[in-house]
């Protein structure tokens, strides 16, 4: 099945328990962000790569346990605005 | 750099991520000989040691700070870069070895790929494959080499042979590596490493289609929003449970073995002043510290056991949330966890906080943590308010810890409030995968906490113990019924009155503001009690049951949860701040609230009670 880019969503707006695909990364102008974004994509969410929300935190939501391979990343729910993903069917 | 022979690597360092396993590597390879230290101009820990390799050759090792990224986003991650960039005051090591988690290669490659552009020759070392096959993962080694252009070696760092491989393959010959250049990556290039990093990946490993690792179940139920908590409320109970009960037994071994020491000394040695300071000044007063190494050994047995396991981290995501509405974030929880042994390795451990606000933060709250040294005077009092009830005694104990811990996170508070220009601290934590800890990294992690707080011992505390007993044995020169520490806490007895402490306290907390441990026995000089230490305290309790009011009993305690009676931790504090004014900051605020919560408690404990 094609990628839809209207399904396209924020990887902070995935449900628990849902699986997604990286679309893309928002890289920012601003400093401290850009080198978080770099930094993100440097541990591996880059385009292509499956994305499994295995825990939010409590209250709101926040963080987030993202599954990415073999890993396990605690993200803050901003952390996670900066990827693009393609929910699951 | 072409000599006629080629030469042998003499001098290698260790890279890799974070829990790559490169520590518990380290120290299969080097045992004990370690040397901890700092780096240069930075509080980034140093490690190195010396190891054999197979052909027995000494070689020098350092084990670098985890690093995600040359990119460095760490103080960390800044050391590491700069070591091997050749931008330090550290030599170059001859020999890069690029420590990889074979259960992660799709993430370690990275780093692996990034090494490989320094121009230092490189060895992969595929660590934990004793795991990856449990897992189903196979990797093609040989062709992993050939893609990566690098000899790649098996490791498991936590089996006695499982460096046999790396050790043999140190007495090779160094291989040149093409010389080249690091830049910070852009954008592109962290896609174009990526992509190299996947063909590799798919070229050299074969995963199993389904993921064996139970992480995520484990994860799904450690980190539910109920059983979590729960959970994580039930391995904090048991283990402060673990060090009062186990504390209390190993205790009582050690004030018996100096109460044998000191009973052979009296034996042997005509009384007079030298046996006066050798049994009341050092024995008396260094046993009464050391009786406190086991609880804090306990607790950081279990801190290192949980780190170690991977479930910390958890306990990190878990309460990065509540954490957050005090300004402070998951990470500040092992620091703050640490702080209940001592509050200096759990300053030490604030390391790890990449923010640097957030780290100032925790290491201003730090000494509110109701650390091991507190226990003998919160037991003192608090069996003197209570002396028949042993749950409100209990239950008052817990209120002092709890007490702690919501000073701390007030205060906290109110810093991230003033700090108008605060900026957002990322969390971006690897909740690594779950293991059985390396029991050989438990033992080397135990004794230097052990080794931290008997230096402390032999120094502070000792000198603090003698001059104390000089104090108090050489008379005043204006009265000859006083002693020179009667007339100090006579004058201290002023600044005290306040918040009602009387001329035997005050005098007690001369010596108690370099370390609170010294308290109990200080005061049981001031109220010149005799005997082995378990008679002290027992005669102590039943004087200030008789003699204290109600309210300076209650003043003394809420003083003992605030006040930074604690030299080493203003050395501690300088120390990883690089500053006088923060060490300043955090004695002053202490002392301000340990005044004020104490001048309240006692005003208002007198007014209701009085007749």
């Amino acid at each position: 099945m094609e990628a839809n880019t209207e399904r396209i969503i924020t990887l902070d707006l995935l449900p628990e328990t849902g699986w997604a695909t990286v679309a893309g990364v928002t890289v920012p102008i601003e400093p401290a962000d850009r080198n978080l974004v770099l930094r993100l994509m440097e541990l591996g969410f880059v385009p292509g790569e499956r994305v499994h929300v295995v825990r939010e935190g409590r209250p709101g939501h926040d963080p987030l346990a993202v599954r990415l391979g073999h890993t396990t990343f605690a993200l803050r729910r901003r952390e996670a605005a900066f990827i693009q993903v393609i929910p699951a069917a | 750099m072409s000599g006629p022979t080629p030469a042998l690597p003499q001098r290698i360092a260790l890279l890799g991520n974070p829990n790559c396993g490169k520590t518990a590597l380290f120290n299969l390879l080097t045992g004990s000989r370690q040397k901890v230290a700092n780096y240069a101009g930075v509080t980034v820990e140093r490690k190195e040691g010396v190891m054999r390799t197979a052909s027995g050759r000494r070689i020098q090792v350092l084990d670098l700070p985890g690093a995600y990224s040359l990119n460095a986003l760490s103080t960390d991650e800044a050391v590491t870069r700069d070591v091997i960039t050749g931008h330090s005051p550290e030599a170059l090591p001859d020999l890069l070895v690029c420590v990889a988690d074979a259960t992660n290669l799709r993430l370690h490659l990275r780093l692996v790929l990034e090494a490989r552009q320094l121009g230092l020759p490189l060895v992969v070392a595929l660590n934990k494959m004793d795991r990856a096959r449990q897992l189903g993962i196979t990797i093609d080694k040989a062709l992993l080499a050939r893609e990566l252009n690098v000899p790649v070696v098996e490791t498991v760092s936590v089996h006695a042979h499982g460096a046999d491989a790396l050790r043999a393959m140190l007495d090779e010959p160094l291989r040149e590596a093409p010389p080249a250049h690091w830049k910070p990556p852009g954008v592109e290039q962290v896609l174009a490493t990526q992509r190299d990093v996947l063909g590799i990946f798919n070229r050299t490993v074969t995963s199993p289609s389904t993921d064996k690792d139970p992480s995520i179940r484990i994860d799904r139920f450690l980190m539910h929003p109920v059983w979590g908590f729960a959970v994580l409320a039930l391995v904090l109970f048991v283990t402060f449970l673990a060090v009062f009960s186990g504390g209390d037994v190993l205790s009582g071994w050690i004030e018996d073995a100096f109460g044998a020491i000191a009973g052979v000394v009296e034996a042997n040695m005509a009384d007079g002043l030298l046996r006066g300071l050798i049994v009341e000044g050092v024995i008396g007063g260094v046993g009464g510290v050391i009786v406190f190494l086991p609880q804090i050994l306990i607790l950081f047995l279990f801190i290192l056991a949980l780190e170690a396991s991977g479930y910390l981290p958890r306990a990190a995501f878990l309460l990065d949330r509540p954490m957050s509405a005090a300004g402070l974030s998951g990470r500040s929880f092992i620091p703050l966890l640490s702080s209940f042994a001592c509050a200096i390795p759990g300053i030490m451990a604030t390391r790890t906080i990449a923010n640097w606000r957030d780290r100032l933060t925790t290491i201003l709250i730090a000494p509110l943590m109701a650390c091991s040294a507190r226990i003998p005077v919160y037991t003192l009092i608090v069996a003197a308010l209570f002396p028949d009830d042993a749950v409100a005694a209990a239950l008052v104990m817990v209120g002092l810890y709890v007490l702690g811990i919501v000073a701390a996170m007030t205060v906290a508070w109110f810093i991230k409030r003033s700090d108008k220009h605060a900026a957002r601290s990322p969390l971006m934590m690897e909740l690594p995968a779950y293991q059985w800890p390396d029991l050989r990294s438990l033992v080397i992690g135990l004794w230097e906490r052990a080794m931290i707080f008997l230096r402390r011992v032999g120094t502070i505390i000792l000198a603090l113990t003698i001059i104390m007993w000089a104090l108090y044995t050489v008379p005043s020169p204006r009265d000859n019924d006083r002693s020179l520490a009667g007339e100090l806490g006579h004058a201290l007895h002023y600044v005290f009155k306040p918040i009602g402490f009387n001329e035997q306290i005050s005098f007690a907390l001369v010596p108690g503001m370099a370390a609170r441990e010294v308290v109990v026995s200080a005061l049981g000089t001031a109220y010149s009690m005799d005997g082995d230490e378990g008679d002290v305290d027992e005669q102590l309790r039943e004087r200030i049951e008789r003699e204290w009011p109600l309210a300076t009993k209650l003043s003394l305690l809420l003083w003992m949860v605030f006040a930074p009676q604690c030299l080493s931790t203003f050395v501690v504090v300088k120390r990883e701040t690089g500053s006088w004014k923060q060490m300043w900051i955090m004695g002053g605020y202490l002392f301000g609230l340990a005044y004020l919560a104490s001048l309240i408690t006692y005003q208002l404990t007198t007014f209701l009670t009085a007749p």
